[in-house]
This record gives C-alpha cells, sequence and structure tokens, in this order.
C-alpha cells in the first residue's frame, strides 16, 4: 500500500466515525446512547495520557488530577455563570496551567522515570485529600459549595453556545462528547504527524541525541505534558456532563491506575488501541456488576492477568503482527515492512 | 544504620501532636510521662512503617518490579496470623512463622506463575499486579466473607507515671530493628545477598559467572513476600482485619521507598523516619489532614532535590 | 447554517422527548397484570463498603420474597434488579441511569455513601424514579422524590451523649472520620454535650486510610476526658478500639459512639476490646419483640453466613414494606401517585417497631435504641419511641417547598 491509499483508508474510517456518531442514537435506545457518552468522555482521557506517555515517553501515574481538576473547574464555573460555554474553557485551561507548573517543576528539575510518576501520584493524593475535607459551608467558591467527600451533585450539564435556557438532551451530549473524541483524535493525529510531534517522538526515543541536535527536551516535554493535561481537563467536563456529579473520588488512584491499564490493554504507542482498551475495559467493569455468582474483584482480576500473559503488547498491536504473520504466511511480503498496520502514522513513532 | 529507624518519628498519618506535645514538653520542663509515651508512640509508628516498606523495598526497590499487589501480600499475612491463631494455634507462631511461610509460598507461586514472564518489563509488571490485587481481595472476600474475627493484643499493657501503653509497642520496634538487621546480614555478609545483589544489578554479567538468574529472582521475589506477611501479621493485632486492609498502606509505602532511593536499607529507614516527623509538626501546626498534605508536598519537594532519593545522596553504595 | 442547525437540534429535541415520555405511557398500559414490577437496587458487594452493602441487598430480596409469597403487589409479582456498585461512584451513576432508563424500574433502593447518594438522587429526579436511601447519615436532605428512611443525629446522637456523659462524667473527647458523615456528626456532638452542661476537650479528624492511632490514644491521655465520642468509620478505624485496648485504656476512660457495630465489630473484636461500649441506632439484631426475633430468623435462615443485622438491613427492610404499603394505598406504580400515598402518613410495624414517614421531611419517625456491648453482643439499655427527624425538620419543609431538591447543612 502507498502512503496514499493509506491516507485515503484513514479518512474512510474517519468518516465512518462520523458517521456513527452522527447516527447512533436512531438506532441505540437511550441508555446505551448514554452509557456510549460516558465511554467516550473516558476515551478522551485515556486518549490524553496515550499521547504524553505513548508520544512523549511521560509516564503520568496522575493523569486523573488533571481529569478532576478540569471536572471540578467546570462544575464551579457553570454554577456561577450559569453557561456552559465558559465553563468548558475553563475546564481546559484550568488543568493546562496546573499541568504547566507542575511540569515546569519536574521537567526544569529533570526528573524522569520512576521517580516522575511517584510525584505525579503524590499530587493527585494531595488534591484528594484537600478536596476530601471541604465539607463545611465556608468552602464555597463564588455560589458553589465544594460539598467535601459528598461531592457537588446536580450540576448543570451542556447547553447551546452562549444559551443557558437550551440544555441539551442526552443525545446531543452524546454528539457533543462522540465528536469531540473525533475532534480530539484527529487533533493528535495531526499533532503527532507535525514538526512538533517529531521532535517529541525523538526526545522520547534519546533525549540527549536530541538535545545535542538543538531541542531542549524540557520545553518539548513540558509542552507535551501541558496538552495531555488540557485534553484531560476537557475529558473531566465532557465526564462531569455525563454524570452531573463530581466527588473527590474523581482523583483516586485507582482511577489513575485504570487510565494507564486501558492503554497497556489497547497498546502503548497507538491512538486507536486506548480508545478501545478503555472502552473494553468500562463496558468489563459495568458488566461484571451485573452478575451475582462471583465476586466482582475476583472477575476483573483473573481478566487483568490473563491479559497481560496472553496478549502482553496489547490488542491493537497484537492484531497487527497476527496480520504481519498471516501475510508473510501467504507470501505476500511487501506488506510486512513495519509501517503497514491498523494505525499508521501513530507506528512510524512507535518503540523499537 | 540499622539502628536509624528509633531515631526519627512515624509516619502515623494523622494526629502528629505528640512530637509538637514533645517539644512542648520538654520546653516547659514538665510531663516527662508524657514525653516518654509519646516518643514510644513515634519510634513504634516508624517501626511499623519500616516493617510495612521493607517487603516492597526488596520487590520494587531492588527487583524493579512494580508490585501494586503489596497492600495485599500484608493482608494475606494478617489473615494467616487471625486464621492459624483462631484455629487454636499459638499466637506468636502464628506472628512469625505462619503469617511469612505462607505469604512466602504465595509469592513463590505468583514469581513463577505470573512474575518471572514480568522481569524488565515496569509497566506490564503493575498491571499485572494489579489485576492480582484484585485477584486476591476477590479470592480472600469469597472466602472468608467482608469481615472476620480478629485476634487480642498479646502482652498487656503497662504504666509510665500516669499514662498507659502497651508492651507491644516495643515489640514492634524490636521486631523491625530484628528484620533490619536480618535483612542487613543476609545482603551483606552471606552468598546470597551478594549474589542477589549482583544479580539485581547485572543479571547478563551474574550468568555469566554461573549464577542462575531466574533462580536468584524467585527467591529474592519469595523473600521480599515474606517480609510484607511478616508486617501484616505483625500488624494483625492492632488493625481492622478486612480483604481491602491492603489498600491503606500502597500509596505511602511507594512514596516512602522511592524517596528512599537505590539503598533499600537505610534508604528506608531514613525516608520512613524524615517524612514520618515531617507529618508530625505539619500535623501539630495545622490539623491531621493537612499534616498529610503537607508529608506529601515534602515528598515532592524532596524527589525535586534529590531525584535519586535520599541514599542517592547519603549512603551511595551502601545497602 | 446556523438556523438550519437550530431546526434541527429542535426537531431533535421534540423527537426524543415524546422518548421520553413513551416509557411512562408504556409502563401504565403495556404491561399484562403478570409482568413482573421491577424494584431497583443499588448496594456495594465488593470493594472497602461491601461489608455494609451485603445484608442490606439480603434484607431488600427478603423482603421482596415476603410480598411475592402473599400474591405480590396490585396482582403482580416483584422482581429485584440488583447492581453490584463495587464501592465505586462512577458506577452508581451508570447503573442509576440503567435502572431509570432501561430497566424502568418503579422503585430505587440504595446507596450507602452520602456521596453515593448524591451522585444518584439528581438522576433520579431527572427520570422521575422514586428513591429510597436506607442508610443513617447526617441528614439534611429535601427532595420530593427521595424517602430516607435510616437515622439522623437527632434521633439516635440526641440520646446517646447525655446518657454516655451521665454515666461517665462532663469531659469529652471526640474522634470522627475526616469527611462530611463525621465532621457533621461531631458537630451534633459537640451541641448535645454543651446543651447538657457537657465539655469537649479536642475533635479530632481521621482520613479514612489511617490505620495507627496510638499518638491519638496519648493524645486522649494527655487531655484526661471522663468519655471519648467516636464517630470513627470503616475496617482501617476499627484498629482504634484494639490499640485502645492494647494500650489498657479499656475500663479506664469509656467510649460511646454512633458508628461501632454497624457492620459486626463487637463480633470481630475480641470481648476485651468491645466490652463496654455504648451505642445508638434505630435497630438492633438483639431486640426481643417478636417482630424483631421473627425478621431475624428469617434473614439468617435465608443468608446464614450474614455476620450481624444491624439497623441498615432492617431500615432496608422496612423501606421497602413501607414502599409497598405506598402501592397498595395508591392502587398504582404511577410514582406521583406512590408518592402522594406515602406523604398520607403510612406506617409499617417492622423489625424496629412502627416506622411512620413523615410528610414535611420525607424522613422517618422510628423509634431509636440505646445498648452497650456486653460479652461481644449489644445488650439494649433504653429504648426511646417515635423519634422524629428533627434536625432535618428546621430545614427542609416539603409541603411549603415541594420543588426543593437540595442537601441542607444544618446550621448548628
Amino acid at each position: 500500500m502507498t502512503r496514499n491509499h493509506k491516507l485515503i483508508a484513514q479518512a474512510l474510517a474517519v468518516l465512518v466515525a462520523i458517521v456513527v456518531v452522527a447516527l447512533a442514537p436512531g438506532y441505540l435506545d437511550l441508555f446505551t446512547v448514554m452509557q456510549l457518552t460516558l465511554f467516550a468522555s473516558m476515551a478522551v482521557l485515556s486518549l490524553s495520557l496515550a499521547f504524553i506517555w505513548g508520544f512523549g515517553g511521560i509516564l503520568s501515574f496522575g493523569q486523573s488530577a488533571f481529569f478532576g481538576l478540569g471536572g471540578y473547574a467546570y462544575a464551579v464555573a457553570v454554577g456561577n455563570f450559569g453557561d456552559s460555554t465558559p465553563a468548558i474553557v475553563l475546564a481546559i485551561l484550568v488543568p493546562a496551567l496546573f499541568a504547566g507548573a507542575l511540569g515546569y517543576f519536574v521537567f526544569y528539575g529533570r526528573i524522569s522515570d520512576v521517580y516522575l510518576g511517584v510525584i505525579t501520584l503524590t499530587v493527585t493524593l494531595i488534591l484528594f485529600n484537600v478536596v476530601n475535607s471541604t465539607a463545611g459551608n465556608e468552602y464555597t467558591i463564588g455560589s458553589v459549595r465544594l460539598g467535601g467527600f459528598n461531592g457537588i451533585p446536580a450540576i448543570q450539564t451542556f447547553n447551546m453556545p452562549f444559551d443557558p435556557s437550551d440544555i441539551l438532551y442526552p443525545e446531543h451530549a452524546w454528539w457533543v462528547t462522540g465528536g469531540l473524541l473525533i475532534v480530539v483524535y484527529l487533533g493528535l493525529r495531526l499533532l503527532i504527524g507535525s514538526t512538533f510531534g517529531r521532535i517529541a517522538i525523538a526526545v522520547r526515543e534519546n533525549e540527549t541525541r536530541a538535545a545535542l541536535l538543538g531541542y531542549d527536551p524540557r520545553l518539548v516535554k513540558l509542552g507535551v505534558f501541558v496538552i495531555g493535561g488540557a485534553i484531560a481537563g476537557l475529558a473531566g467536563a465532557l465526564y462531569v456532563n455525563w454524570g452531573a456529579f463530581v466527588g473527590p473520588t474523581i482523583f483516586s488512584l485507582s482511577l489513575s491506575a485504570e487510565i494507564i491499564i486501558w492503554i497497556t490493554v489497547g497498546s502503548l504507542g497507538t491512538l486507536v488501541g486506548p480508545i478501545l482498551g478503555c472502552v473494553l475495559i468500562q463496558y468489563l467493569v459495568s458488566q461484571i456488576g451485573t452478575q451475582q455468582t462471583f465476586n466482582s474483584n475476583l472477575v476483573l482480576g483473573v481478566i487483568l492477568v490473563g491479559f497481560v500473559l496472553l496478549l502482553p503488547k496489547g490488542i491493537v498491536l497484537s492484531i497487527q503482527q497476527a496480520f504481519e504473520h498471516l501475510a508473510y504466511w501467504w507470501g505476500q511480503r511487501k506488506s510486512t515492512l513495519p509501517s503497514s498496520s491498523l494505525d499508521v502514522p501513530a507506528m512510524e513513532g512507535e518503540k523499537g | 544504620m540499622v539502628g536509624q529507624g528509633c531515631k526519627g518519628a512515624s509516619l502515623v498519618p494523622v494526629s502528629g501532636l505528640q512530637s509538637g506535645l514533645v517539644l512542648t514538653s520538654y520546653l516547659k520542663g514538665i510531663e516527662m510521662d508524657l514525653a516518654v509515651i509519646v516518643a514510644l508512640d513515634v519510634v513504634n509508628g516508624a517501626a511499623s512503617l519500616f516493617l510495612l516498606c521493607l517487603g516492597l523495598a526488596i520487590i520494587f526497590g531492588m527487583m524493579r518490579i512494580i508490585n501494586l499487589a503489596h497492600g495485599e501480600f500484608v493482608m494475606l499475612g494478617a489473615y494467616a496470623t487471625v486464621v492459624s491463631a483462631n484455629a487454636g494455634l499459638n499466637i506468636w507462631i502464628a506472628m512469625l512463622v505462619v503469617a511469612p511461610a505462607f505469604v512466602a509460598l504465595v509469592g513463590l507461586v505468583v514469581e513463577r506463575c505470573l512474575i518471572r514472564f514480568l522481569y524488565g518489563r515496569l509497566i506490564d509488571s503493575m498491571l499485572a499486579t494489579w489485576g492480582l490485587s484484585l485477584f486476591i481481595v476477590g479470592f480472600v472476600t469469597t472466602i472468608f466473607g467482608n469481615t472476620t474475627k480478629g485476634v487480642p493484643t498479646p502482652l498487656g499493657g503497662f504504666s509510665v507515671g500516669a499514662y498507659r501503653t502497651s508492651y507491644y509497642t516495643l515489640f514492634l520496634l524490636a521486631m523491625a530493628l530484628v528484620a533490619a538487621g536480618i535483612i542487613y546480614a543476609l545482603m551483606r555478609h552471606t552468598r546470597f545477598g551478594l549474589i542477589a545483589r549482583a544479580t539485581m544489578q547485572n543479571p547478563e554479567m551474574a550468568a555469566k559467572l554461573g549464577v542462575n538468574p531466574a533462580r536468584i529472582y524467585m527467591m529474592t521475589f519469595t523473600l521480599g513476600a515474606a517480609l510484607s506477611g511478616l508486617a501484616g501479621g505483625l500488624l494483625a493485632p492492632v488493625s481492622g482485619i478486612t480483604p481491602v486492609m491492603g489498600a491503606a498502606y500502597i500509596a505511602k509505602a511507594f512514596i516512602t521507598v522511592v524517596g528512599g532511593g537505590a539503598a533499600i536499607l537505610s534508604g528506608t529507614v531514613a525516608a520512613s523516619s524524615l517524612f514520618g516527623f515531617i507529618n508530625q509538626l505539619g500535623a501539630y501546626f495545622t490539623t491531621p489532614v493537612y499534616g498529610e498534605v503537607i508529608l506529601f508536598t515534602s515528598a515532592i519537594i524532596l524527589i525535586r532535590l534529590l531525584p535519586q532519593g535520599i541514599s542517592g545522596r547519603f549512603f551511595k553504595g551502601q545497602l | 447554517m446556523t438556523l438550519s442547525r437550530r431546526r434541527f437540534l429542535r426537531n431533535s429535541i421534540a423527537a426524543s422527548t415524546t422518548m421520553l415520555a413513551a416509557p411512562a405511557v408504556i409502563m401504565r398500559y403495556g404491561y399484562g397484570s403478570e409482568d413482573p414490577i421491577l424494584v431497583g437496587s443499588l448496594h456495594d458487594q465488593s470493594g472497602p463498603l461491601a461489608a455494609t452493602g451485603v445484608p442490606m441487598v439480603d434484607s431488600l430480596a427478603l423482603a421482596i420474597e415476603e410480598v411475592n409469597a402473599a400474591g405480590g403487589l396490585l396482582g403482580r409479582p416483584l422482581k429485584l434488579v440488583h447492581y453490584d456498585t463495587q464501592s465505586n461512584i462512577q458506577l452508581y451513576s451508570q447503573y442509576a441511569q440503567q435502572l431509570a432508563v432501561k430497566d424502568r424500574v418503579a422503585v430505587v433502593h440504595g446507596g450507602i455513601t452520602s456521596a453515593s447518594r448524591e451522585a444518584i438522587r439528581p438522576t433520579f429526579d431527572r427520570f422521575r424514579v422514586l428513591y429510597f436511601y436506607n442508610t443513617l447519615y447526617e441528614g439534611g436532605v429535601c427532595d420530593r422524590n427521595i424517602f430516607c428512611t435510616g437515622t439522623t443525629p437527632a434521633q439516635t446522637v440526641e440520646k446517646l451523649v447525655p446518657y454516655a456523659m451521665e454515666k461517665a462524667g462532663k469531659k469529652a473527647y471526640i474522634l470522627a472520620a475526616d469527611y462530611n458523615y463525621g465532621q457533621i456528626t461531631a458537630k451534633w456532638m459537640t451541641k448535645y454535650a454543651r446543651d447538657h452542661g457537657g465539655e469537649i476537650l479536642s475533635v479530632d479528624f481521621f482520613p479514612l486510610d489511617v490505620t495507627n492511632f496510638g499518638p491519638t490514644i496519648s493524645k486522649i491521655q494527655a487531655a484526661k476526658p471522663d468519655l471519648v465520642l467516636s464517630a470513627l468509620v470503616g475496617g482501617n478505624h476499627t484498629a482504634f478500639y484494639r490499640q485502645w485496648a492494647a494500650a489498657g485504656m479499656k475500663g479506664e476512660i469509656p467510649i460511646a459512639s454512633t458508628t461501632f457495630g454497624l457492620v459486626n465489630e463487637p463480633s470481630t473484636l475480641d470481648a476485651t476490646e468491645s466490652e463496654g461500649v455504648l451505642g445508638a441506632y434505630g435497630y438492633f439484631e438483639e431486640l426481643t419483640t417478636p417482630a424483631s426475633t421473627a425478621y431475624v430468623g428469617k434473614l439468617k435462615k435465608a443468608h446464614p453466613e450474614i455476620p450481624y443485622i444491624s439497623e441498615l438491613a432492617a431500615a432496608t427492610y422496612e423501606g421497602f414494606h413501607l414502599w409497598a404499603e405506598g402501592v397498595k394505598k395508591a392502587g398504582t406504580i404511577d410514582r406521583m401517585k406512590v408518592i402522594e400515598a406515602l406523604e398520607s402518613g403510612i406506617s409499617f410495624d417492622g423489625p424496629s417497631g412502627t416506622v411512620t414517614l413523615d410528610r414535611a421531611t420525607h424522613h422517618a419517625t422510628r423509634n431509636a435504641f440505646l445498648a452497650e456491648v456486653k460479652d461481644r453482643k449489644w445488650s439494649v439499655l433504653e429504648s426511646y419511641p417515635d423519634q422524629k427527624p428533627l434536625d432535618t425538620a428546621a430545614v427542609c419543609d416539603l409541603i411549603k417547598n415541594p420543588n426543593d431538591t437540595r442537601q441542607y447543612e444544618i446550621d448548628i
């Protein structure tokens, strides 16, 4: 396949995704649409870490910090303004600024590897503790009480831009969320293909070499981190729009770990994989709770362990590998080139 | 080096007032009884934290396995103690023999069936042990239900002036010192320790010198699991025993081990003491919650200033 | 462009309104008389809250079996639709939508922590599904779509604190879990202690993952109170009672608690650790009234693994039966008609005695009991008949403001 063919195939895939998003409410029942809305908002979160980890080489163990900040920023802002338009903007800006400050502290201190993971994890724990202890009436921002562990209930959901009287119905929330998922995916795809994306991958592969070529790895990593934080913040707003509720458990360690699991399950270094992994795991968790035979933890634990042992590379890369093997056995060696994959531009940055 | 545990404070997440109380009582020159009791608490906290972290220091600090099931290993140790003690076994045997032996066995099985495929795969080890921790919690819940009958604390209490505390506090301190001493002796003065340290540093070189790295990894992991089990056994008489109790330990244990850095023993001792001390002061001058926040903030600043952990700066090349 | 998009959206809003309205129509006329009435349940059966949630589901299932054995409601059998929320707030929201939009249940019983209740309450308001919250909590919820059948501080703390002070002395030391329930309960404890001439020496809050209480125990000894009041929550906090006994403080300073024993602390702890702890709840398994012994016998027969039947399980059982009485009186499962029937002062004689729903607050007027742990069991010392939810009544009047949906924090 030539590059042109691949581009056409990808454009077609995106077109199909757009059509699916547009038509889903007509063919599915309301509950399924609402569940898909949740999955799509989580998939945006998954993409945010897929980008900074898979393409920036930054393993943040506290991506839920930006997600939670986005959710809280949205909840507080919409409660005060009564209009979701500026609230969504704030939900992106606040986590982006926070990521900028934290990233400056971390990357300009040349902290990397597992130490970075622990710092992001610790920041998340701090946020949980602080927000959790805001139960009193004195913790009020504008007209919104933070509410401590009980969280902020009955948050106003999205309305038509600049028209607070026109609140979106669940189907429209789905169009917004599903549409934004596609937009974020395309945006990241373009970014990774751009000069900045290529430099980020170069820094991930070899920081020293990139620095010797004249790039500042600290600045590049900071840029990647801030973009990831902004996307996670957007995901937070989408999530709050789905559930109309936000509480401090949004900063939990288990959610942070779950995001990493989505990406590992889907395949690190791809963008489609983390979306698939996220939807699959979310679906599994919700299905497990509807059965009464086994303890839910037991089932989920067995699935995760089995997954690591059987599909260590994640779904997307495993499928790709299987196709390559098939192609090899059929003697079509030209399609075994590493660039032929489901997820082409992403693969160009794939590790080793 | 081994004795450093008793000089610092504890990582008790709350009520850090005692260090403040120590200060106040020293300042006022009164209430020496209280100061003694409070100092015991501080030491006890540091000792418990050190015991909780030691297994993780070996599995994560030494072997680079992000073991998210560490808390569940501790929980299994506690359950092994409680179940065997309630079945009529002597409590000391249950704590000191059954708990570490049982969890060592679990660790061995886990290593053979799961972990050995994951060496060098940092993130996969995390995913797998996350699954493992869920599985263990689910399994224990299925067998023992959500609550279980605990064992009473042995040894009883004693008085210092008008204040009372338990002998068990002193026992925990003694056990922390013993555990640290054994690990120090094992790692520094035995052939196994030498080979284990060498293998963790450079498995290929060790293999070329005739060592079987897989065997050493297996033994080291089992040792780490046994120490986690011991911690669970020792804490069983003073904890609420539930299948989910492990979750309370995991984050702080990781922060402490990472803060300690590469020298697993001296680093863990130093980090638990330092974090505990800061936590106590912070809690005294603000509230217990903000004490915890101050602790976390100082952990971040510590890692920022000493990216290799405490021992990377002060105990370089030591154990 | 903008116009056409607008029109498109308006049209689809109209379409979706029809879609939303459709279930109500189907529900009223679509089912035959043999189709079961669905009863939703959201309780944690795995994770940290499982110990609390499992007996509540068992109790609900028993109540449904009883009604079915007696011929069902309105001639139709009942069916339980239960989802395990796995101690995860997100799953509460998810399953709440599933119950409301997909399963279209007639009523939902569930929610354990206040956070889980606040997460799902707006969903049930929005999709017009009647909701029963059967857990004791800090009080203040004011919403016509919800009925709270558990006790609130005015019903239990108000009895416990003066009783304990009478017995032990005027100076108290408060330990509480660091979240809304603990913080608000600590305020009520302080208020009732002061009302009875007592003094609070200190109030300490503990995050839920605290396991080492050694320093706290020393601090309590330094403060020398006559009494320790505890609102500690969860398995980790159980460690306090063990370390307290290990230090030899048991018998030195008595403890009264608003949370001890809700799961089954008296039987998981050793007698030396739990002896003499005071508690006040809306129900104890040890109550010897015929209704109570019959209920305990049936539930333990159906689920022998239940360690202890506390107020949580009993209130769930009573909450369900109250709803069933409401449906019988209304003659339909239509939400508004059932609410109106429930507001007419409906009561049910349950294991804890007569429980009556209060019209103005949608909370329950119910008996409260005070007990002391003796040899790993509760021994009931006092009973206080027909306690009204006065705390919530101070801020909430659904007769005057039927459209209120807030949870008030009561100024104390």
